[in-house]
């Protein structure tokens, strides 16, 4: 929550994804700025999801364009490249709404296997990987130091070596943003990153989010329905309903705009009670969270 | 319709008994055209005669046996279940061992497979057969690397074989090379048409891969049948030259100026000495092959095709090519069955498209997935069986393949995720990030 501006990182323009007769996302237009945390929400099925799918190259926009101002490389079209490119070279990085590790390998190997790059480079057509020249071996132990370095932050160094699909829930939500973490982000992509955790792991959270963008200045763009996270930490929200923005500004403005209260209470009863709850209980204590 | 039970809750006798009873019943359905009615010849003409008496032992023994399965099953099942619980390790310790046992093992295979020509040094039956087993095992580990590790189901990894064979083949009879000079030719023809066969399927994925690579190693098939000219058609190229000792061959007569094995060490020719080098030489191509895929799979390429294997959309959003990494494991797996193929060719000293259909292919996948997706040693147990068991079925003559078979189910009913599933990390951080990366780099 720095108060310097360091200017526009992503910014999308006009951008329309259609799905045959439906569109999941009608004209967006939305900035993203550099060093901050910019929170999205919305009802379930506002498309959410759909926007990071095609910031990070799954999906192909039918119009619009997606620029990212990246820190060495200029000006990138994201919506040109294919998604390893975007992760490799525009260096935006997601984590999935439906986490998705490498489940049989391990908390360690998942976390490695994310430096692909650096090390594929390194082993030169593993060639010097398979004799086990120096310079490989020298690469290897910086990725597992980098790595090392990510589990203990994140409290996972116990847990290394072993395979990540048998952990339970909140610890793979972790896995997935530490491994993202060692793809070196320049925006990183959080995809309902509280679901499913308890109110002391979202409590975590929000302080890891908020070391990520205070002291190593990445940008984050993040998904959540928990509002005791995205009110919490976000510098900035944006709100989609049925693939539009209505509403964008502060948490303090967002929570009081008049469009978004309708369009939470637009949907089916249950929805409406549980999102006012969720924003009664974030407007209230800031250390008791709520279990989604 | 619940009628075969597949439960995962203990089962009521009432329950086995309904179960076995339903397929009993499906056995009597099918088994009345085929059992229970027979065509007899009635003074030149045809009549039907009815087999009840048979027809009812064969519902009897489908009774019994599906009774005696399916308790075998639960009985193992529960076993199992009650061992992980007394025991007080954890399962990363019992990993740990298991993985330590498999080393052992493996050593002790090497000296028994280095040994095996000496102690039979005049059997030749055991020593071919071995050298069968050497092939399989070879083959194996070329495609657990498609299959094992990148997770891509290719059923048509013998085109590769076949590719290795013929370059072979046709390189030393219409060319003169040797089989040195031919093999890492040869292996570079199969990975590019790894590549090829690759490039199309990139998209494909599970069953529809499965298909296209079927169809891959059918149509390169077909074309060494057919295209007569280039292949010698269905009568396949005979006299493939033999690999020779450093210039020493194995004949009983040495050729103008050259010189013999036997008679340059001085010994009694013996076809033997051939045998048993081809037996050497497999092997130690075999080990090549081993050393190579297992420090690949510690390398970035290795972890990426697992990575692959498990989530195609991760590796993506990680900034792995994908594209890159589905050809290189193709590439790499077809080089090694081009290996094995050119040892096929220079062993047998003839090829035809007969050695290369599609059973193959179902046998080499059989090995890796019996042998436990993506284990070494799997691999070899599982050649060593597949090779073995229709070796040893001789003895039942047409029983053989029901042997076969029956093998092959109860494994897959012991061990449904292959003989050995567990799979060794391809790196540890062990008690501190510092002390890991040391040791590391130590190795
Ligand atoms: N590949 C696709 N094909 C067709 N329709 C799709 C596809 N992906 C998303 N949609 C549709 O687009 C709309 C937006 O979905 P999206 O997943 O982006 O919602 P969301 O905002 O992430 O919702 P949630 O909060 O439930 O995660 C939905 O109606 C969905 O059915
Ligand atoms: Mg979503």
């Amino acid at each position: 929550m720095s108060a310097h501006d360091k200017g526009t990182l992503l910014s999308v323009r006009k951008l329309t994804m259609r799905f045959g007769g439906l569109t999941a996302i009608d004209d967006l237009s939305l900035e993203v700025p550099a060093g901050k945390i910019t929170g999205i929400i919305g009802p379930n099925g506002a498309g959410k999801t759909t926007l990071f799918n095609c910031l990070t190259g799954f999906y192909k926009p039918t119009t619009g364009t997606l620029r990212l101002a990246h820190p060495v490389r200029g000006e990138l079209r994201l919506e040109k490249l294919p998604s390893h490119r975007v992760a490799r070279d525009a260096q935006v990085v997601r984590t999935f709404q439906n986490i998705r590790l490498f489940p049989k390998m391990t908390v360690l190997e998942n976390l490695i296997v994310a430096q692909h790059n650096v090390l594929q480079r390194a082993s030169k057509f593993s060639i010097a990987g398979i004799f086990k020249l120096p310079g490989y071996r020298q690469a290897e132990r910086a990725a597992i130091e980098r790595a090392a370095m990510w589990l203990e932050r994140l409290k996972l160094t116990h847990l290394a070596d072993d395979p990540a699909g048998a952990l339970p829930y909140g610890i793979q939500r972790r896995i997935e943003i530490a491994r993202a973490l060692c793809v070196d982000p320049v925006l990183l992509c959080l995809d309902e990153p509280a679901a499913g955790l308890n109110p002391r792991e979202s409590a975590e959270l929000n302080e890891l989010l908020l070391y990520l963008c205070g002291e190593l200045d990445i940008a984050i763009l993040l998904i959540e329905h928990d509002m005791s996270v995205v009110m919490n930490v976000s510098d900035h929200i944006g709100v989609i309903s049925y693939g539009r923005k209505i509403a964008e500004g502060t948490p303090e403005q967002v929570r009081n705009d008049p469009e978004v209260i309708k369009a939470y209470l637009g949907e089916d009863e249950d929805e409406a009670e549980e999102a006012i709850a969720r924003k009664i209980a974030a407007e209230g204590s800031n250390e008791e969270g709520q279990p989604a | 319709m619940s009628a075969v039970v597949f439960a995962r809750h203990a089962m009521t006798p009432a329950e086995r008994l309904r179960d076995a009873g339903w397929v009993a019943f499906v056995g009597l359905i099918l088994g009345v055209p085929l059992i229970g009615l027979t065509t007899v010849d009635v003074g030149g003409r045809l009549g039907v005669e009815t087999r009840f008496g048979l027809l009812a032992a064969f519902v009897a023994a489908a009774f019994a046996g599906r009774l005696a399965l399916r308790w075998g099953i639960d009985h193992m099942r529960n076993r199992k279940l009650a061992r992980e619980q007394a025991s007080t390790t954890t399962a990363a310790q019992r990993a740990h061992g298991a993985q330590r046992l498999v080393n052992i093992v493996g050593w002790v295979a090497l000296g028994a497979s280095i040994a095996l020509p000496i102690v039979y040094s005049d059997n030749r039956y055991v020593v071919d057969t071995a050298t069968t087993v050497l092939i399989y095992v070879m083959l194996g580990w070329g495609l657990n690397v498609v299959v094992g590790l990148a997770g891509l189901l290719d059923l048509g990894y013998v085109a590769f074989y076949a590719v290795g064979a013929y370059s072979y083949a046709l390189l030393s009879t219409q060319y003169g090379w040797g089989f040195w000079e031919a093999l890492p030719v040869s292996g570079a023809l199969a990975a590019s048409f790894g590549i090829l066969l690759g490039y199309p399927i990139l998209r494909l994925r599970g069953d529809y891969l499965a298909i296209v690579t079927l169809g891959f190693g059918e149509i390169i098939r077909v074309i060494l049948v057919n295209w007569t000219e280039f292949s010698g058609g269905p009568n396949g190229i005979s006299s493939i030259p033999r690999p020779s000792f450093f210039g020493l061959e194995f004949t009983r007569r040495p050729a103008e100026g050259e010189q013999t094995f036997a008679g340059f060490f001085g010994l009694d020719f013996s076809a033997m000495h051939r045998l048993i080098f081809l037996y050497y030489l497999i092997l130690v191509l075999a080990l090549l092959t081993h050393v190579f895929v297992s420090r690949l799979r510690k390398l970035p390429v290795g972890r990426a095709w697992e990575a692959l294997r498990e989530d195609e959309i991760a590796c993506q959003a990680m900034g792995m090519n994908t594209t890159n990494i589905k050809l290189s494991a193709f590439a790499i797996g077809a080089m090694l069955g081009g290996f094995a193929g050119v040892f096929f060719a220079a062993r047998q000293g003839f090829i035809s498209p007969e050695s290369f259909t599609f059973t193959e292919s179902a046998i080499i996948l059989a090995i890796v997935v019996l042998g436990g997706m993506g284990s070494q040693m799997g691999v070899v147990l599982a050649a060593t069986l597949l090779v073995l068991i229709p070796e040893f079925g001789r003895n039942f003559s047409e029983y053989r393949m029901l042997l076969f078979g029956a093998a092959m189910v109860l494994i897959m009913v012991w061990k449904p995720g292959g003989l050995l599933s567990h799979r060794e990390p391809t790196v540890r951080l062990q008690a501190t990030g510092a002390a890991a990366s040391d040791k590391e780099g130590a190795r």
